[in-house]
């Protein structure tokens, strides 16, 4: 079971990263709830200094950029297996 | 040929040239020579320059970015001490994207990582007050002397303040929660090169989104300073004569908060009608580097001591390269 969180909650931005992140769940099929992280100390222990970000599977895998749907599709399946 | 670049491909005059055409075109001949034919004149072709050239810098600024996101910063700076590391500290500040937001996690991955008090607050200071498009849109305005001088004496400044702070022991003073906390290193994203264009332009959409309020309103307030106050006015109250004017612009200037790209069109409307370059180049710092809601933000990791410390500091240097290039300037003339 997969698990994907979303990282910040402090701006626009971040809402939307995870918006277009649950939607590209929803795209790709995949019985996954996406989480937002806003708590500052949980974002830094995934070693991310900018928001926003994404998380698979424990694993910081973006930081600092506003992901599309499609960079998010992308970034799902490169970190599926 | 260095001239041409400066006042027609950076500086767009003909593009004001053609816009002046047009306000005689659409409203004649007298209303296009009075003042507020001027001021309207200001208003359209700054709004425009500003917002081409800042689109075309942010894109480009962000794809360097890309290669320099924070954390791999904070690996970089942990390698170097000293000095040196100020200054690199605020060198770095210049490529780092900044918003009064960002700046918690900063401080706080910076300080969890071992970097001293100097670095970070050398980072902290110049990355607000001098950027890569801050530059070139200077250059624009004021020819490439005074952007030169404006980045460099703002890295001085960055370097000073943070080493300042270091040295009296003042960077002690933050909040516990954050020196509680493991250093998390993440491990490098490597990025494409269609991720990084990606990122550069959303990153350019953004931040003209949320600067371009700042621009209307900085242009809109240059084009009345433009034409409707009169230069004897602004001599007499901004002039380098005036032995009150730089205290008057940073006082005047630290409250607000707009982006750099808000300050410069009013920096320029000033200049133009001969207001003393140091007080200029004080207002600018003072408007960017020196806001409210950066400091509340401040205020949640660090202790009140340290904050005021730091904006006393920051405020001093500021008032001192303005009295400094004010008198520079007279020498001159």
């Amino acid at each position: 079971m997969m698990n994907i969180k979303a990282l910040g909650g402090c701006c626009a931005r971040s809402t939307q990263n995870f918006f277009n992140i649950q939607e590209a769940v929803k795209k790709l099929n995949l019985d996954v709830e996406v989480e937002q992280v806003s708590d500052t100390n949980e974002i830094m222990n995934y070693g991310v200094m900018a928001t926003p970000g994404m998380v698979i599977n424990g694993k910081a895998v973006s930081s600092g950029r506003m992901l599309s749907v499609e960079d998010a599709i992308a970034l799902i399946q490169r970190h599926q297996g | 040929m260095g001239n041409f670049i400066i006042t027609q491909i950076l500086g767009m005059q003909w593009l004001n040239q053609i816009i002046g055409d047009l306000i005689k075109l659409i409203f004649g001949d007298q209303f296009s020579l009075s003042a507020w034919g001027g001021s309207l004149q200001f208003f359209i072709f700054d709004f425009i320059k500003i917002g081409i050239l800042l689109c075309f810098l942010i894109f480009l600024v962000s794809y360097i970015q890309s290669y320099f996101p924070p954390e791999r910063t904070k690996k970089i700076l942990s390698r170097y001490h000293g000095i040196g590391a100020n200054t690199l500290g605020a060198l770095m500040g210049t490529i780092t994207p900044f918003c009064s937001c960002s700046s918690i996690p900063l401080f706080i991955g910076f300080t969890r990582a071992g970097l001293s008090a100097g670095v970070t607050f050398s980072f902290l200071i110049s990355s607000p007050l001098v950027d890569l498009g801050a530059f070139v849109l200077l250059t624009s305005i004021f020819g490439i002397k005074v952007a030169l001088a404006y980045v460099i004496v703002g890295l001085v400044l960055a370097v000073i303040g943070g080493t300042i702070i270091e040295k009296t022991g003042l960077g002690k003073h933050v909040e516990a929660f954050v020196l509680d906390g493991e250093n998390v290193d993440l491990d490098f994203i490597k990025l494409t090169q269609k991720e990084r264009l990606s990122y550069a332009k959303e990153q350019m959409l953004f931040t003209y989104k949320k600067v371009v309020l700042y621009i209307l309103i900085g242009v809109g307030i240059g084009a009345i300073i433009h034409n409707a106050i009169p230069q004897s006015f602004i001599e007499t109250v901004l002039g380098s004569d005036n032995g009150f004017s730089v205290l008057f612009a940073v006082f005047a200037g630290a409250p607000m908060y707009a982006d750099i790209f808000g300050a410069i069109p009013v920096a320029e409307a000033l200049y133009l009608k001969h207001a003393g370059l140091g007080t200029i180049l004080a207002f600018m710092m003072a408007v960017t580097t020196i806001s409210i809601p950066s400091f509340i933000m401040l205020k949640k990791v660090v202790k009140t001591k340290l904050l005021v410390s730091f904006g006393a500091i920051v405020i001093i240097g500021i008032i001192m390269i303005g009295y400094l290039f004010n008198f520079i300037e007279t020498l001159f003339i």
